[in-house]
């Protein structure tokens, strides 16, 4: 009865949506205060239906309930419990039902909690809101039925993917799944205001913390992503320009670009039609990742099907939402009124740089994960576009970026002289260029893009608490501070990034029992190769133990094993986390002579990558609280205001 | 400057922007894209020595090898029409094992042998990489469930 329940709700939530959407058009046009009232409560109603849909999917999944076809196909009933919940999105239909709640749960808090758009904005944001949602119902409840009945009932599930039963999997694609949904949500704001014809700083200071909040989900996403695949996949790598992870990638380029550029719009009421702009790309680019990734056009980890009638339908859905957002652009830029005027050298043009630098990198994202798709549908010939170009095309244009993010903050708004810029930036300058001396002077292995990459790292990190200088810190605001923690992460990542890059060292061999690796400053002892059973697997478990200098005798043991419902194997690689880096020990296959494959890496300030990226988040949280606790006050301030009056 | 000619402005750098990135983009493609290759098109198409290339197909059964450190290893990768000596120094992934599929980047030295510098193996079972769908798997067993993951 639980999948039945679930299936009703879904299709209860659907038939929701379709009220609200037509609610919404019909409060449009009439313009009465009861269809606010009620699209509100529909909105709310829909996203719970949904909710109640996913989580009765969940409980079918800890129950492992294998008459229902998806729990079977991708459960088994001695998998471990958090791999039972967490699998529930593990599979295309799951993670379709997830993104789909996800929605719907943003468009009810977007009606609960959203109290500074004008009304009739908000009326056509939801409805925007629900007309995308139907979209998915629709590509649900047609084409991909979680609920859908098994008979007669198999005695056990075909188990899930091994890669991915991994604590990974229980937080990476919510987070990363709320950032793209959440982009949907200024998506809607932004179609709103165009058929409102309502763009201004009070709908940018309304939009803002929802951008905000898309964009910590993004990032953490993204950062726990590469913390995964670096660890799980025991490659030694933590970005892999997979067409998957730009997929990620390319909505966080364009929502950190919205996120700037609505700032503008905000403060200055400047950028109108280049910010409703960035609000539709960045919400089709979270589209197009969902379409590249659930299409099955790529083959990856996450594509969980090869089924061309599913990928038609995301393309057209795709088709018909960003040909339809970018028709109402064209029909209505020229509406809308032009923004304020400023200097080239100023805070706005700080952030029209940043916005182009960003838009550029997208743009060669973009064409670098689609031209292979695009070069053999139409040739036939297949090609693959790997690191090596990415990282050429994006790494110069992603320095300036930073070098301009050093300087923005420091800019005043409307106009400044780049005279008093190079006063206030001077002391960041001048730790670059002592970097970059010493490290031309120091070091050998470093390539050029990794020794501008650490050298402009230092000084941005100096420079990013430059906007808090002779300020007082009590009376600082907290939004400033949110900036100041996320751009000093940006510089702790680029300095791991850099490091990882040039600093590792790798020690590939075959040891036998009792061998010594020396590798730096590490001594590794391979003692052994023992088998251990765990709750669905067995494994090979390699004792070795690691020595740093003269210091403590780590015991590190990698493992390699071999899933009983799935046939597969694993490498589960060890990670010893110092201070300054981290020890990452693979095991590989043994041979008759009783040797066993080892591969021994030392990356100095690896995890910096990743802290930087939970810098980042961080600091975004800190911006929202901040833009959240200032626009709540003030409207205390105006109801109180009112009542004195 | 006028009201009309700042939008104009940001417009224009907006474009100039986009074809700069377009232009970098096609310049770094033309050098780093790395064509795909099966055994047979190595044959035909005769790629220069040194070129970044992919190579996919099969692992032919009983080819895989050892070398003498323990972490080197030779094989073949075969489809219906032809024959590729490969040789690796890693850790294979998990599935590389003798009659599935594989696929592999790296470069052609002098002697016609295949150094690959990356392995991707299938990742489980059911898995066929894009690259190999269509080719002629002769001899090996493909499972009903390839949709299934």
């Amino acid at each position: 009865m639980i999948a039945e329940a679930g299936l009703i709700a879904l299709w209860l939530a659907a038939a929701l949506a379709l009220l609200q959407f037509a609610l919404g058009v019909i409060g449009m046009r009439a313009d009465r205060k009861e269809y606010y009232a009620a699209i509100r409560s529909v909105a709310v109603a829909q996203g719970l239906l949904v909710t109640i849909s996913f989580i009765l999917l969940i409980w079918l999944f800890l129950r492992s309930d294998m008459s229902v076809a998806l729990v079977m196909k991708n459960s088994a009933s001695i998998k471990p419990l958090l791999y039972k919940f967490a699998g529930t999105w593990g599979n295309h239909e799951g993670s379709m039902l997830l993104w789909t709640a996800v929605m719907g749960l943003a468009g009810a808090c977007v009606a609960l909690f959203e109290r500074s758009l004008n009304t009739r904005t908000l009326v056509t944001t939801l409805a925007a809101q629900a007309f995308i949602s139907l979209g998915f119902y629709a590509f649900l409840l047609v084409s991909s039925n979680p609920f859908e009945r098994l008979s007669p009932v198999p005695k056990d599930g075909q188990g899930l993917n091994p890669l991915l039963q991994d604590p990974g999997l229980a937080f990476h694609p919510p987070t990363l799944y709320f950032g793209y949904v959440g982009l949907s949500v200024a998506f809607s704001f932004a179609v709103g205001a165009m058929i409102t014809k309502d763009v201004g700083p009070a709908f940018a200071r309304a939009m803002r913390p929802w951008v905000l909040g898309a964009w910590i989900f993004l990032t953490l996403g993204i950062t726990a992503g590469s913390y995964w695949a670096y660890y799980e996949l025991g490659w030694g790598g933590w970005w892999f320009w997979d067409p998957v992870e730009n997929a990620s990638l390319m909505p966080w380029l364009a929502a950190t670009a919205l996120l700037h550029s609505v700032t503008v719009l905000a403060t200055r009421d400047g950028l109108r039609a280049w910010t409703l702009m960035l609000a539709v790309v960045a919400f089709s680019m979270s589209m197009i990742g969902t379409f590249l990734v659930r299409s099955g056009i790529l083959t990856s980890v996450h594509a969980f099907a090869v089924d061309p009638e599913r990928g038609s339908f995301i393309l057209a859905l795709l088709v018909i939402y960003i040909g339809g957002a970018m028709a109402l652009f064209a029909l209505r830029a020229g509406t809308v009124k032009e923004g304020s005027q400023f200097e080239v050298v100023s805070r706005e043009g700080a952030l029209v740089a940043n916005n182009l630098l960003l838009s550029a990198i997208l743009g060669i994202v973009f064409v670098g994960t689609l031209y292979p798709l695009f070069v053999e549908a139409v040739t036939g010939e297949k090609l693959s576009v790997g690191a090596p170009y990415f990282n050429i095309a994006t790494g110069p244009l992603t320095l300036i970026l930073v070098a301009v993010m050093a300087a923005g903050p420091l800019l005043r708004w409307r106009r400044d002289s780049a005279k008093n810029l190079l006063n206030r930036i001077s002391i960041p300058i001048l730790i670059t260029a002592t970097a970059l001396f010493l490290l031309v002077l120091l070091t050998t292995s470093m390539s050029v893009l990794a020794l501008l990459g650490m050298a402009l790292a230092a000084g941005i990190a100096v420079a990013s608490f430059a906007p808090l200088w002779k300020r007082n810190l009590r009376r600082t605001p907290l939004h400033t501070y949110g900036m100041v923690i996320a751009h000093f992460g940006i510089a702790v990542a680029l300095i791991g990034m850099a490091s990882e890059s040039s600093f590792t060292r790798e020690k590939l061999i075959a040891a036998k029992p009792g061998d010594v690796v020396q590798l730096d400053n590490w001594t590794v002892k391979f003692e052994a190769v023992e088998p251990l059973a765990g709750p669905n697997w067995t494994a090979l478990e390699a004792r070795i133990t690691a020595r740093y200098g003269n210091g403590e005798i780590h015991q590190v043991n990698p493992q390699n094993r071999m899933f009983a419902s799935a046939q597969t194997q694993t490498s589960e690689a060890a990670l010893l986390t110092r201070w300054n880096g981290q020890l990452y020990i693979v095991l590989g296959e043994g041979d008759n002579e009783g040797r066993w494959q080892l591969r021994i890496w030392w990356k100095p300030f690896v995890t910096l990558i990743w802290y930087g990226g939970i810098l980042i988040s961080l600091g975004g949280l800190l911006a929202m609280i901040g833009r959240l606790r200032r626009g709540y006050v003030q409207r205390r301030q105006r109801e109180y205001a009112e009542l004195t009056m | 400057m006028k009201a009309k000619h700042q939008r104009l402005t940001l417009a224009i750098l907006a474009l100039v922007a986009l074809i700069g990135a377009g232009l970098l983009a096609a310049f770094a493609l033309k050098d780093q894209a790395s064509y795909f290759y099966t055994p047979s098109d190595i044959v035909a198409k005769n790629p220069e020595v040194g070129r970044a290339i992919r190579l996919g197909g099969m692992v032919e059964t009983g080819s895989i090898r050892k070398a003498e450190d323990g972490v080197t290893i030779q094989f073949i990768v075969h489809d219906s029409e032809a024959r590729q000596n490969v040789t690796y120094t890693g850790i294979p992934p998990d599935l590389f094992v003798e009659g599935s599929g594989v696929v592999a980047d790296g470069r052609l030295d002098t002697n016609g042998i295949f150094v690959a510098e990356t392995l991707l193996a299938k990742h489980d079972e059911n898995y066929v990489p894009r690259e190999l769908e269509g080719i002629d798997m002769t001899g090996v067993n493909k499972t009903e469930e390839t949709l299934v993951q």
